[in-house]
């Protein structure tokens, strides 16, 4: 007991090491990720992204705005890059700003991870563009309100907007249909809530540091339609994602081969469901019309693993479950030293 | 002197405090208070300068005198030098594509430009690492601070086990077998999380926030009618 | 997976009968919609400018058959003025062109072919080809609702505004005729707000009156703040020891009223540091922090006696970079090992390692912050905590003076008030929720859109 009362804060930093540093090895070389439960905040966000530009029939003009640093890049890039990786397969028009200095290397980041990588197809300036940091704090999103061009008069490349085709139309916030938000502090979620959503009404998903996430709550479902907090929150979303985005491309193989989409649909979340079938399903009869380029994509759709930085936010729950046993564990440990030496105190 | 050092700071508080209240009831004196803000923004660039100075000043001081860890203090005028001519001469970057042929026209951070090394190879990495601490000192600060000593300790306790358990799939799996969808289902640990957090959290959080707003505008009042003068040097 | 096949003939005729049916009923469905009528555009008085309110004549087409409406607008071009300024420029150029043909066609002289030009001009005027912008969709509304307020137009430029009818089926009307153009004005007093400005006028008469009544010898009392009352203990611990002060002022600049605070209370202990002759230093995250910072500092070496004590390079800056401001500073307590730490200012995720650090060295730990995310780490690691307002509070509690504490007894009058605007919604919101009451409905949304909206 006497060990425990005077443990050196070492041992508790050294069995930190090991919960965070095995689980990341393990994960690391297996794979294996811990189901994630989506919760309705992670629901209504990915739900909000999914239907923005629908209310005007149109391709949604989505501002992402990433006001974190590389600090927190280990908290909040997983779910960036589930938030563009969404946009993208959703084919909306993304515009990337930030309000913190080093916020463009977060977008760049990002962009090369996703767009560059695996949407190779999309074209900058007409699919994407990166108007980069502005200072100013919320100064920037009161004066955005109004007109855009004042505070963003290039991009990051220095390329005048006038000359990027997707700015044309776009004069202030009004004229996008959505606002989706990264943010690690201030400026971030809560300048945005007060200076954009709640004075323009336009609507806005934030995902948080897990700090700044209780701050935020009272704000949603009203003025922040969807919240994702921390790498829980990320690891929610990722997994709803992935889930969409494959289901998405068994729909669009299986519609492009011919099947009505009311038939599409339900065989593609068949298969999104349990992949096994998929294999079994293209020699049955009911495949018969499928070409064998498109039962081979088919069956590629559904079992393709989903690549590693598409499950960032997931791997990273394995460590953040040991971590947080560790400290349920250690708190127990702490009370049961205080009550012992307590019992004493009280026996002599 | 006094006027120098007192009045005229003063004033300048007030009729910036006066100007920024004005501007926010009365739409045409709007722009006055943006204005008043751009200055402190202009006053901050410049104070830039004398930032740089004083860390020149404080470690050439230290390597002088050759006190303990005065190596340290070279290491951080080498790093702060090569930064700055990097970043200023824009060492490494590639030029715009529409003036190809204007070294200058390029973006400093961009991809591949010794700003951008720096960077993502040396800034990044460290700034990750000082926030990753964070981890271990938690784990210390709670197996210190968290000690059933009362009853409103013990609900703190409480409380802290269902957050954490429930921010993690082990919440899941302890009350896996409450239906989620039954009468029963905020019971489930990642949805009493969530509402501990909506509720009790954001009530607690209110109260402080209500208190600190009166307590700015309080203070801001004293700053502004001069009497707490202290932030001047003077107080008594 | 079941499909319905028509080999039968007879299948084919009834389906093609049933098909035939089936067009003819929803052919008046797919039809666009009536357009709404009689729209009619305002500029919203008593607003800071850029909003006007709309309002039309729903459209014929019944309820059930709408969507809803779309709201269209386009900022006109120009405004009156630049319009006459267009048309003038306009005329000259083609009485110009006018001269120069009449030059060169008929031989006449230079001043008559002028003001015959002019004449033709006059007789026949100029059409000055105004571009007009296109129209651009600003909302969609449901079908029930005939107004809307278009908000974040441009103060001094002029809107037209259109409505369509959008159908069940998408389909869209044809634009409603046009509003008359209007310009969303700014008043000379922003009315929405004055529901704060009444707040502003109360709080501060509040601690007017306190200050002057504190001033005429009302006693004012204020209970014990034991992080303020510990400030003598840790500057004589590190005296006892022979160890430093060390005192962070947040990672903030001089704009956030936290660092203000924060210099404020780094006086008093400057003061008492220079009393006991202790080593207070104050590494900053921004540089003019560390000017106010010297200030203050020689101010309070200067009120205790001791000008020769002050020593303006323990006062320096660090760096803006929030992680490396606090591995400095970590790096620095490991090393030197102070005595008391003081952290009074705005702090963000570096409050926990810095406070963690300075418990590993053993120093006494003073902490104040309005930030409530930082404050439980602050709680957990440090020995006293000022939470929000204590630490706004501070500056009052150790200087002592009167008026000071007069302020806070203003500041109360503020949470009563809050406090009775608070019960008072709980009250109506829950009495609203079991009767279902409209007008209490009403009552509510009043409270919660214009007097907190403001």
């Amino acid at each position: 007991m006497n060990f425990l009362n005077n443990l050196d804060r070492r041992w508790i930093f050294l069995a930190m090491a090991l919960c965070v540093g095995v689980p990341i090895l393990v994960i690391g070389l297996t794979g294996y990720t811990f189901p994630e439960t989506p919760t309705p905040l992670a629901e209504a966000f990915f739900d909000e992204v999914d239907v923005a530009g629908e209310a005007k029939g149109r391709r949604a003009n989505v501002l992402l705005a990433f006001d974190f640093d590389p600090a927190s890049a280990g908290e909040l890039n997983p779910m960036a890059v589930s938030l563009v990786h969404q946009c993208a397969q959703k084919g909306h028009r993304m515009y990337f700003i930030s309000l913190w200095p080093v916020g463009p290397q977060m977008i760049m980041d990002a962009v090369n991870k996703v767009i560059k990588v695996h949407y190779p197809e999309m074209v900058y300036g007409e699919d994407y563009v990166n108007l980069g940091f502005k200072a100013g704090n919320e100064q920037v999103i009161k004066v955005m309100g109004v007109d855009l061009t004042t505070e963003f008069r290039t991009d990051v490349e220095g390329t005048t907007l006038s000359q990027i085709p997707m700015m044309s139309g776009i004069t202030n916030l009004e004229d996008f249909d959505l606002i989706a938000e990264i943010s690690a502090g201030y400026p971030g979620s809560k300048e945005w809530v007060l200076y954009a959503s709640t004075q323009f009404n336009i609507p806005l998903v934030s995902g948080m540091t897990g700090v700044q996430a209780p701050q935020l709550y009272p704000y949603f479902p009203n003025q922040l339609k969807g919240l994702l907090g921390a790498i829980k929150g990320a690891a929610e979303y990722e997994y709803l994602v992935n889930q969409w985005v494959r289901l998405d491309k068994l729909t669009g193989i299986l519609e492009q081969a011919g099947l009505p989409p009311g038939e599409a649909g339900p065989l593609a979340a068949e298969f999104a469901a349990s992949p096994d079938q998929v294999s079994t399903w293209t020699v049955s009869a009911a495949a018969s019309t499928l070409s064998p380029e498109a039962k081979a994509a088919l069956i590629e759709a559904a079992t393709e693993p989903i690549p590693g930085e598409y499950l960032e936010g997931q791997r990273r729950m394995g460590p953040q479950l040991f971590a947080h046993l560790l400290m349920v564990f250690l708190i127990i440990l702490g009370n049961v030293i205080f009550f012992a030496q307590r019992r004493r105190g009280g026996g002599s | 002197m006094q006027i120098l050092t007192r009045l005229i700071p003063l004033l300048i508080t007030g009729i910036a405090g006066l100007v920024m209240i004005v501007s926010a009831f009365i739409p045409y004196t709007s722009e006055w208070g943006k204005i008043a803000g751009q200055f402190f923004n202009i006053l901050a660039a410049f104070a830039f300068v004398l930032g740089g100075g004083n860390l020149l000043k404080v470690h050439l001081k230290k390597i002088s005198d050759q006190g303990a860890g005065w190596g340290y203090s070279g290491v951080v005028l080498v790093c702060f030098l090569v930064t700055l001519f990097v970043g200023l001469f824009k060492i490494g970057t590639y030029p715009n594509p529409s003036y190809p042929d204007v070294h200058f026209s390029g973006e400093t951070q961009g991809t591949g430009s010794g700003f951008w090394w720096a960077y993502e190879y040396v800034f990044k990495p460290l700034t990750a690492t000082m926030f990753s601490i964070l981890a271990f000192y938690v784990a210390s600060a709670a197996f210190r601070a968290f000690r059933a000593k009362n009853f409103e300790a013990i609900l703190l306790l409480g409380t802290a086990f269902i957050i954490l358990l429930g921010s993690v799939s082990a919440g899941v799996f302890l009350t896996d077998w409450i239906p989620n969808a039954g009468p029963f289902g905020d019971l489930r640990l990642e949805n009493l999380r969530i509402y501990i957090m909506q509720v009790f959290n954001t009530a607690g959080t209110r109260a402080i926030m209500i208190g600190i707003a009166l307590g700015i505008a309080s203070t801001s009042l004293k700053i502004m009618l001069g009497i707490d003068r202290s932030f001047l040097g003077s107080g008594d | 997976m079941p499909r319905i096949e028509l080999r039968n003939p007879l299948a084919w005729i009834l389906g093609a009968l049933f098909a035939a049916f089936a067009c003819s009923t929803s052919a008046p469905a797919s039809a666009p919609p009536q357009p709404p009528t009689e729209l009619s555009a305002r500029d919203k008085p008593w607003d800071g400018g850029g909003v006007i309110f709309l309002e039309w004549t729903a459209s014929t087409t019944p309820l059930d058959q709408l969507q809803g409406y779309e709201v269209l607008a386009r900022e006109l071009g120009v405004t009156a003025a630049e319009l006459a300024d267009q048309t003038e420029r306009a005329a000259d150029a083609a009485a110009e062109r006018e001269t120069e043909s009449l030059l060169e066609g008929e031989g006449i002289a230079p001043e008559d072919a002028d003001q015959q030009a002019r004449l033709e001009v006059r007789a026949d005027p100029v059409a000055v080809p105004v571009e007009q912008p296109e129209w651009k969709s600003i909302a969609i509304v449901p079908a029930g609702q005939t107004d809307y307020e278009a908000t974040g137009l441009e103060k001094d430029r002029s809107y037209e505004f259109a409505i369509r009818a959008i159908g069940a089926d998408k389909s869209l009307s044809a634009p409603s005729a046009s509003s008359p153009p209007v310009v969303p004005e700014a008043a000379w007093f922003n009315l929405s707000k004055l529901p704060l400005l009444v707040a502003l006028v109360l709080i501060s008469a509040a601690v007017l009156v306190f200050v002057v009544l504190a001033r005429g010898g009302m006693v004012m009392k204020i209970r014990t703040i034991a992080g303020l009352k510990a400030v003598d203990e840790a500057v004589g611990r590190a005296t006892e020891m022979g160890r430093s002060i060390l005192y962070i002022n947040g990672i903030q600049d001089m704009d956030d009223l936290q660092t203000v605070a924060g210099v404020t209370v780094l006086g008093r202990v400057a003061k008492t540091a220079a009393e006991y002759d202790a080593k207070i230093e104050v590494p900053t995250s921004r540089s003019l922090v560390m000017t106010a910072s010297r200030e203050t500092v020689h101010a309070s070496y200067f009120s205790a006696g001791r000008p020769d004590a002050y020593n303006p390079d323990l006062i320096y800056y660090v760096t803006d970079e929030q992680f490396g401001f606090v591995a400095y500073v970590s790096g620095m307590m490991t090393r030197e090992k102070p005595a008391a730490c003081f952290y009074m200012g705005s702090f963000f995720a570096e409050s926990l390692i810095l406070a963690e650090t300075g418990n590993s060295v053993g120093a006494i730990q003073i902490a104040g912050t309005a930030n409530p995310s930082q404050l439980p780490f602050f709680v957990a690691a440090c020995d006293y905590t000022l939470i929000g307002e204590e630490f706004f509070a501070a500056s009052a509690y150790l200087s002592g003076q009167p008026d000071q504490l007069g302020s806070l007894k203003g500041q109360d009058v503020g949470k009563i008030l809050a406090g009775l605007f608070i019960l008072v919604g709980v009250v109506l919101a829950t009495i609203q929720a079991i009767s279902g009451s409209t007008g209490l409905e009403e009552a509510v949304r009043f409270l919660k859109d214009v007097i907190l909206g403001s």
